[in-house]
């Protein structure tokens, strides 16, 4: 019981690690890297938006990701009954 | 006029700054009094008992160093967009920590990076090679941090570089040795309101100057405040194209090494071992992965001002020199004059300042840090604000060296010493091996301040390339691969570091062939500092190739693995 509780907390995790991340590689190496030409083209106020993905906004998203892991990772822990 | 404005306004930056070191520097002493180590689990991990907002802000404090606070915005205000690297780079990495490190480190609850290593790979020789690269990867580290300390010293205090490194030693002895992990948490927990405030205040001032907008983040991204209605991003792409220097906002490194060198920057962060000892020193599980949030929160504060300082700098600075009168020049800059950091020849016997991007035509050469050690003079701020850069500036450098410090120590004593060498070593003895270590590594690294060998300013940004090849891949595959064993987590370390270091000394030193090789010459056109990049995906291949071959680790360590998984029960760390 204890050894399949495990397994399925663990899985649930790396499912969410694997999100997470997939969004951490969007905003700097997506929007900051490769697409920062295309990006570069909308300007939003004096910025353009792929430099501004690259010196502002990944960094953003990327404080935003750890606070979103510690909420999920909170309750998964309740959630199985691993929060002692 | 009040006479104690009047007062105020006499003072003078000198004063002001001696003002400023000396009561932050009796801060610190007076922490280091107050939270001595007596054992060695405090000397370790400050006990273990670290709230988890105290060690986010001790953890900035460590991250930022001397190179964070003086040298990046300069970087930045030089290389435009390219800075970005440094900036995701060395942020980008605190989500990786936070999400595949921290929690399971803290799980499983040691002293050191060498400590998880030796143990989840049952081996003496995985725990030695892992000594190695933390102490290889630390002392690169460490030497350029008192070389900061030096400098700021000699700039701001007038006094000969080698005493300031002199002074920067005592005072890291001092609270290093007596407190151990303990004394540093609580003094970086200082030194990050210092260098915080320092940082930010100047750059609010210049941003109200420059835009109106009082938020540096958002007001390098507005229009100026003279009433133009010109953004001030466009304003200086149109001067940088203008002086023949690539449009600010576009950069010049080519696509596939900015993603090389973001990369390396990320996972060698993330694999430094002074900032994953941090999250060795708090209670639980769930509080190691909140103060990975706390920290870089904490951190973003001043990465994301960072590039606004850089475009305020660069357009101060070509605004009040371009094509300007020699003999006109501001006070700052004959001040900086005589420290060598900027140079002004007149090629043309013109008598104006022509800045340039063409080398042949260019008469002025502006050393990068004084982008933030001159940014206030430049800006007309008043003197206590200088004096606080001046205080920043130490505390980032002092707070990094003392994290250093701290583990170049506890691998001599705890992993080498204690674990390998004599295992039978008290309590106490252990204490007393700690402390004496930490002197030891105090002195080499005053050494390497006072006599810095050529290469160490090279080196310092590849100790990310070390890290990145040594201890990301043997850690991660040690937490999300069970099957990993010994013979493919050694093999694959030492391929990583020593692929690392032969290309570093190829393509960054030129040792091999005498004359440093053109770019061009690249393995695919990825400059050394990217090339952790590479390393650490051949550490990855190695490793799991050679685990192919060989046994499965035993038993107890695939429990181990299976424990550090789940989150409920981390107590304190044990021998």
């Amino acid at each position: 019981m204890t050894k399949s509780n495990a397994k399925a907390y663990w899985k649930e995790n790396i499912r969410y690690v694997l999100i997470l991340l997939l969004v951490w590689f969007l905003v700097s190496y997506g929007a900051g890297i490769i697409f920062k030409d295309a990006l570069n083209n909308i300007k939003i106020g004096g910025f353009k938006l792929g430099f501004w993905f690259a010196q502002q906004g990944a960094m953003y998203v990327f404080v935003i990701l750890i606070f979103v892991y510690v909420r999920l990772m909170n309750k998964l822990d309740k959630k199985y009954g691993y929060d002692a | 006029m009040t006479h104690s404005i009047m007062l105020v306004e006499s003072l003078g930056v000198q004063n002001w700054t001696y003002i400023l070191v000396g009561v932050t520097f009796a801060i610190y002493i007076g922490i280091a009094i107050w939270s001595r180590a007596s054992s060695t689990q405090e000397f370790y991990v400050a006990g273990g008992g670290v709230s988890p907002l105290a060690n986010g802000m001790a953890t900035a404090a460590d991250w930022m160093s001397a190179a964070s606070f003086i040298s990046m915005a300069g970087i930045i205000s030089f290389a435009g967009y390219d800075g970005a690297v440094y900036l995701m780079g060395w942020t980008g990495g605190y989500v990786l920590l936070a999400l595949l490190l921290a929690p399971y480190l803290r799980k499983f609850g040691k002293f050191t990076v060498p400590d998880f290593i030796g143990d989840r790979y049952y081996s003496k020789t995985a725990r030695l090679v892992a000594v190695f690269c933390a102490l290889l990867v630390s002392f690169t580290y460490v030497a350029g941090q008192m070389r900061g300390v030096g400098i700021v010293f000699s700039r701001f205090l007038e006094v000969d570089i080698n005493t300031g490194v002199i002074i920067g030693m005592l005072i890291v002895l001092f609270y290093a040795v007596l407190g151990g992990m303990k004394g540093i948490t609580y003094t970086q927990v200082a030194q990050y309101c210092v260098l915080i405030f320092a940082f930010m205040v100047p750059a609010i001032f210049i941003s109200i100057q420059m835009t109106g907008n009082p938020i540096p983040q958002l007001g390098f991204g507005s229009e100026l405040a003279d009433g133009s209605g010109t953004y001030l991003l466009d304003k200086l792409d149109g001067l940088s194209t203008e002086l023949g220097f690539a449009e600010y906002t576009e950069g010049s490194k080519s696509l596939i090494d900015v993603f090389a060198i973001t990369l390396a920057l990320m996972v060698g962060t993330a694999g430094l071992p002074h900032v994953i000892v941090r999250f060795f020193t708090v209670k639980r599980v769930k509080d190691a992965r909140k103060s990975a949030g706390i920290a870089l929160l904490l951190i973003a504060i001043l990465y994301t001002a960072a590039p606004a300082v850089a475009v305020f700098a660069r357009t101060n600075m070509i605004e009040t020199v371009s094509n300007q009168p020699y003999a006109n020049v501001p006070g700052w800059f004959k001040k900086w004059e005589t420290t060598g950091l900027i140079a002004f020849t007149d090629k043309n016997n013109d008598g104006l300042i022509q800045y340039v991007a063409d080398a042949s035509k260019n008469e002025l050469v502006i050393d990068r840090d004084i982008m933030v050690l001159a940014n206030p003079e430049i800006a007309n701020l008043p003197d206590w604000v200088i004096a606080l850069v001046a205080a920043g500036g130490l505390a980032a450098a002092l707070s990094t060296a003392a994290g250093l410090l701290l583990v170049i120590s506890s691998s001599v004593s705890h992993d080498l010493i204690k674990k390998i060498l004599k295992p039978t070593i008290s309590e106490k003895g252990e204490l007393v091996a700690a402390r004496l270590s930490a002197v030891g590594a105090v002195c080499v690294a005053g050494y390497f301040g006072i006599n810095p060998p050529g290469f160490v300013a090279a080196v310092v940004a590849l100790a990310f390339g070390l890290a990145a090849a040594s201890f990301f891949p043997a850690i991660i595959l040690g937490i999300f691969y069970k099957r990993m064993n010994k013979e493919g987590a050694i093999a694959g370390m030492v391929v990583g570091i020593t692929a690392m270091l032969l290309y570093m000394i190829k393509y960054k030193l030129g040792w091999f062939d005498n004359v440093l090789p053109d770019k061009s010459d690249w393995w695919f056109g990825i400059s050394p500092e990217g090339f952790g990049t590479i390393a650490m995906i051949l550490n990855f291949i190695v490793s799991i190739v050679i685990m192919k071959f060989t046994p499965e680790p035993p038993k107890d360590v695939q429990e181990i693995v299976e424990n550090i998984r789940i989150p409920s029960g981390a107590g304190g760390a044990t021998h």
